[in-house]
């Protein structure tokens, strides 16, 4: 047990470079505040490695299954005897998973900046904001207990605000970490009000605990119900809401496409591989809770990731800034992971979508952070995140183009790429469950391969559009990165999730079910094909389609006009109808009315100013009959 | 011993700096170094307290009780907090001047010191008389320096607060004297004797109301704070820290002390309204916030908010509930000086408050936007900042009391981070306006002031165990007067 403790360094690590970086800011010339940091993270993401080999393989007895440990624990605080918060270490197959997913992608984020960021103001505040980030996540997914979880949770949030807000001149890019950070904030309430149910009905906040399928907590969670759903589900919604507003689920998805004002390696870190997928951990961390205790809840899930897939794949097929692209695409497949894990049983075979899921969380990762970083190599070179601005520039940008190729393959299911195998299961779990689910994600799959593809002949085909300068590759320090997350892209599908994270810890036998593999590929050739006819050569096509389907072309191109609703909502009627008049209120009546009473007395003073003799001793003895009379009146009539 | 040098200390000074002329240098110079002995001697008996934490540490001079009555100073965990929390902010308001007081310097800070002086007493005094009496003394060096010092309109919004507090506080007085009344034997008017008093409930229901009234004016608890956005904006800066920072605590401290241990069978039947008010003054304060313009007024509601919930968790009268009053007490207190302290930094800059007039201010001051970031997200209940833990477990008590209740007082966590971060936004980033172009950076006296802020801010957050080490043997006593 404790020969894991070492791993109290991956979160320190990063949080000691926050530290000092962040102290020293001013005095750490050119790039030496980012080389700190990388170094830190290297530092990490070895011991990361290293503890999934020693977990996964080396301390490992075969034919055995996987359990959950804590490396570490301390108590923070001892409350009373019922209600004791502690923060700890939990090594189980999903963290682990999570500690190698962070720290690669932030390895590479953290490379990578050092030549995106080269020169910008503040160049070691973004490594010190990197550091924290990468500290609040490590501490999210290692948590012991929910209580953990949520410190971290908010957290993540509040360092995620500061590295979209990097721009802080920028009033775009303030306004939307503002909206981030309030947006989730919104769904952290929900989190909240949830971890305050299921702790008051079950004891406890700890996840060993909560999760044991023999143990007492979810043994106690049938108990009483309201409006039809037990109070656990309920509480479990609510814990869903919470992630929900992470992951970017509808309808608290709004802050996502905004938030892309970040820089494009934040979103690579944060919008495609880490903070997003916190809701998908979260769901995973309680599954054995959501699948015994509340199938109702989970249910919700599933619904909620379905339709969030298909909405965002459809907005993705009709936006023309190159990281709102990536932006919906990602909600697209968190959509799917959250469907995964919705449909998914607990234990063996049942556990499917629950494998399928976290293995797609950790290709997805993989090849959307190299999109994102392949997308930041092209603005870098173009100086504009608008694809109508990009074309032919697979000629200028050839590790770029090829790298990008092999992301958008891996998303479209193609095999051998990795995003095939993951989405594959994921297909099969949702066929095995709920038919309807199962179409709309085959929908889905060709809507996925349609829009990535249209938008990668925008950008490296076509004609070449009047750039300011010829443009150029990244330097070295950028393209490695990309190519190391490529390597990641095509094998990773190669891992054996299905021995190695399972919902109960136990391996089971997992095949590719051709009945589903091959018409997924046929749905995914074809949206390739689609968008090459209509966008490898720049035609009138487009335009045309897009005029067929005017208003629906119209209404996803606007994203459906949901920010507007909610503009509406804040905007006019909080602030317009409820805030301003309860101000007024606040100033005429409730004060008006307090003046009024004043007033009163004033007036019944001055009938009585008789009085006001101005001799004392005629005050002292009106202020003691009065006093008398008082206490009388109390003793006796009261 | 030492709980007489804490009272007498301020006293004495404040008396010698009435007694002397305007010594322009010398003034504020004695006057922080008074509320520095002061804040020495009471970590002095805190460290005391800590060693033997069930003795009272007491003071009762022999000489008043031949002058026919008993005075009479003594500590649980609740007045050790709160007497903390007193002497630690007196020496950083009484040092964050930036020259508003010159005129009559030596009253300025005599005020300032008598004020201390008062709210110790309040805080230890274990006699219900004195308690009073130290209610209203603490009452009267505010009124002037909210009118002598203070802004426009001064002079018709200082007289409104007057009568509200003093209305409030002869209903309290007219309670006291009937509890007095009550009490067995040869009457006093020790705590102890008060506690001691069985009261039938009809009785206990007026009892309730009474003090109720005067608390809940002090706090206050909606309707009863018109009084208070108006004295903030207008009071110079250091007098509204010490109303919003520590006097608004003496009503809280009132009810744990009073009404709670006193009027069980009332609370039973009226409490439920008593949370409803401040339930709905949490939300009602935070949704005017939203639309203020004026940075202070903005800073006023977000205080109006944040006691409310306080109010309520007291109310709930569940041990969560009263533990994180005590520490929201304490963080309240700290964050919101910090607050204002920066709204004052901005004016002494800028000369407006208005936040449509500012931006940009990153910029040009980072090192000021980093420590008012802190402060920012400090009272907005972050993670690891101080009002985290006491927002936790004042909601966790509330949720106790009634789900419903705490989900809608949970709002004040969204709620406050729209309009902080919004005015965070408007003030601090953007484009830099005409108000904000010469603006630079903190002078070291700001960054001495805000050091120690920043300081409890993070303590609270990462490692609040001493705090709650106090406050719990105070908050099972309470509910044990009063199970």
């Amino acid at each position: 047990m404790s020969s894991y403790a070492y791993t109290l360094l991956i979160p320190l690590i990063p949080f000691f470079v926050f530290v000092c970086v962040g102290m020293a800011e001013d005095k750490l010339k050119g790039k030496l505040g980012g080389l700190i940091g990388t170094a830190g993270l290297g530092i990490a993401t070895f011991l990361s490695y290293y503890t999934a080999f020693k977990y996964f393989v080396a301390d490992h007895v075969a034919g055995t299954g996987y359990t959950s440990l804590k490396a570490f624990e301390l108590t923070w605080l001892h409350l009373t005897d019922k209600l004791t918060i502690n923060l700890g270490i939990l090594i189980d197959p999903i963290s682990v998973m999570m500690l190698v997913v962070i720290t690669t992608v932030s390895f590479m984020v953290h490379i990578y900046s050092l030549g995106y960021m080269e020169g910008e103001r503040g160049f070691a505040r973004f490594y010190a904001f990197l550091s924290l980030f990468s500290f609040s996540m490590l501490g999210l997914v290692l948590a012991t207990n929910l209580f953990q979880m949520y410190i971290f949770w908010e957290l993540v949030g509040v360092s995620s605000f500061l590295l979209i807000g990097y721009y802080y001149e920028k009033p775009s890019a303030f306004s939307a970490a503002k909206k981030a950070f309030i947006v989730t904030r919104f769904a952290d309430l929900g989190f909240l009000i949830g971890i305050l149910i299921l702790s008051f009905n079950t004891g406890t906040f700890d996840f060993k605990e909560l999760t044991n399928p023999h143990g007492v907590a979810i043994a106690s969670m049938g108990g009483a119900a309201f409006m039809g759903l037990s109070v656990i589900t309920w509480a479990l919604i609510f814990i869903f809401i919470g992630g929900a507003g992470k992951s970017a689920m509808f309808p608290l998805h709004i802050w996502l496409p905004d938030a892309m004002e970040g820089p494009t390696p934040v979103s690579a870190l944060i919008h495609a591989a880490t903070m997003v997928v916190a809701g998908v951990y979260l769901v995973a961390r309680l599954f054995p809770v959501y699948a015994l205790g509340g199938p109702d809840a989970l249910h919700v899930v599933a619904w909620v990731g379905g339709f969030t897939s298909l909405f965002a794949a459809v907005i993705a097929t009709t936006q023309t800034d190159i990281k709102r692209v990536l932006a919906f695409s990602t909600m697209s497949q968190i959509g799917y992971m959250m469907l995964s894990l919705g449909v998914s049983g607990y234990g063996g075979e049942e556990g499917l979508g629950f494998m399928a899921s976290n293995f797609h969380l950790f290709t997805h990762a993989m090849f959307k952070a190299l999109l994102f970083l392949g997308a930041g190599a092209v603005i870098h070179a173009v100086h504009s995140n608008d694809m109508n601005e990009m074309g032919g520039l697979r000629k200028y940008l050839p590790i770029t183009h090829m790298t990008f190729l092999i992301a958008c393959l891996t998303i479209a299911g193609i095999p051998p790429f990795s995003g095939f195998f993951s989405k594959d299961e994921i297909l099969a779990a949702a066929f095995n469950s709920n038919k309807i689910l199962f179409g709309i994600e085959y929908f889905v799959a060709g809507l996925t391969a349609f829009y990535m593809f249209r938008l990668y002949y925008n950008i490296f085909w076509g004609k070449d559009r009047h750039y300011h300068h010829t443009p150029h590759e990244a330097p070295l320090v950028m393209t490695i990165p990309l190519m190391i997350l490529a390597f990641g892209s095509v094998f990773s599908g190669f891992l054996p999730f299905h021995n190695l994270v399972t919902s109960d810890g136990l391996g089971f036998e997992s095949h590719i079910d051709w009945m589903i593999a091959i018409p997924s590929i046929l749905v995914g050739v074809v949206g390739i094909a689609i968008a090459t006819v209509m966008y490898k050569k720049e035609t009138a096509l487009p335009d045309k389609v897009a005029g067929t389907f005017k208003y629906m072309y119209k209404w996803a191109f606007h994203k459906f006009y949901i920010d507007e609703v909610y503009l509406f909502v804040t905007k006019k009627i909080i602030f317009n109808y409820i805030s301003r008049p309860v101000a007024w209120f606040d100033r005429h009546i409730v004060d008006g009315t307090m003046n009024g009473i004043a007033g009163l007395v004033q007036f019944a003073s001055v009938s009585i100013k008789g009085l006001q003799s101005g001799r004392v001793q005629q005050y002292a003895f009106v202020f003691v009959t009065g006093a008398i009379a008082l206490v009388l009146i109390y003793v006796y009539v009261l | 011993m030492f709980m007489g040098f804490l009272i007498s200390v301020p006293l004495v000074f404040s008396l010698l700096l009435f007694a002397t002329k305007d010594y322009a240098a010398w003034n504020k110079k004695i006057a922080l170094a008074a509320s520095l002995v002061t804040f020495v001697i009471s970590v002095g008996i805190l460290l005391q307290y800590l060693a033997n934490p069930s003795g009272y540490p007491a003071f009762h001079p022999d000489i008043f009780r031949s002058l026919g009555f008993e005075f009479s100073l003594g500590l649980d965990g609740l007045s050790m907090l709160l007497v903390m929390l007193t002497t630690f902010l007196f020496p950083i308001i009484i040092y964050s001047g930036f020259g508003k007081e010159k005129s009559h310097r030596s009253s300025f800070f005599g005020l300032i010191l008598l004020m201390e002086m008062a709210l110790i007493g309040v805080f230890t005094t274990t006699d219900i008389l004195l308690f009073y009496i130290f209610w209203e003394i603490a009452l009267i060096p505010i009124f002037f320096v909210a009118i002598l010092w203070g802004g426009e309109n001064a002079r018709a919004i200082t007289f409104k607060f007057f009568m509200y507090t003093l209305v409030g506080g002869l209903f309290m007085l007219a309670a006291i004297v009937y509890l007095y009344v009550q009490t067995p034997g040869p009457h006093t008017f020790a705590f102890s004797e008060f506690y001691k008093v069985v009261l039938d409930p009809h009785a206990q229901k007026w009892l309730f109301l009474a003090f109720f009234l005067a608390f809940a004016i002090k706090i206050p608890v909606f309707p009863f704070h018109t009084w208070q956005p108006d004295l903030y904006f207008t009071a110079p800066t250091q007098g509204t820290m010490l109303l919003a920072g520590i006097m608004l605590k003496m009503g809280v401290y009132g009810l744990l002390r009073f009404v709670l241990p006193l009027f069980p069978d009332a609370l039973n039947d009226l409490g439920i309204y008593a949370i409803l008010l401040s339930v709905t003054g949490i939300i009602y304060a935070s949704v005017i916030a939203i639309r203020q313009n004026e940075l202070k007024r903005l800073i006023a509601y977000s205080s109006l908010a944040h006691v409310g919930l306080i109010a309520a968790g007291v109310f709930s009268r569940t041990f969560y509930g009263l533990e994180g009053a005590m520490i929201q007490m304490i963080s309240h207190g700290v964050n919101i000086v910090g607050l204002f302290f920066c709204y004052e930094i901005i004016v002494r800059r800028t000369k407006t408050g208005a936040i449509s007039s500012l931006g940009g201010i990153a910029t040009k001051a980072p090192v000021f936007a980093a420590f008012f970031m802190i402060i920012m997200l400090g009272s907005i209940s972050l993670p690891l900042t101080n009002s985290f833990i006491g927002e936790f477990l004042l909601l966790l008590g509330l949720f106790e009391y009634n789900a419903w209740l705490a989900a809608i007082a949970g709002l004040t966590i969204i709620l406050g981070a729209v309009y902080m971060l919004w005015m965070y936004q408007r003030t601090m980033y953007g484009e830099v306006k005409e108000a904000t172009a010469g603006f630079t950076d903190l002078t070291r006296q700001e960054i001495i002031v805000l050091v120690p802020i920043v300081a409890i801010i993070l303590w609270i957050g990462i490692y609040p165990h001493l705090f709650l080490q106090i406050a719990e043997p105070a908050v099972r006593s309470i509910l044990v007067i009063h199970p």
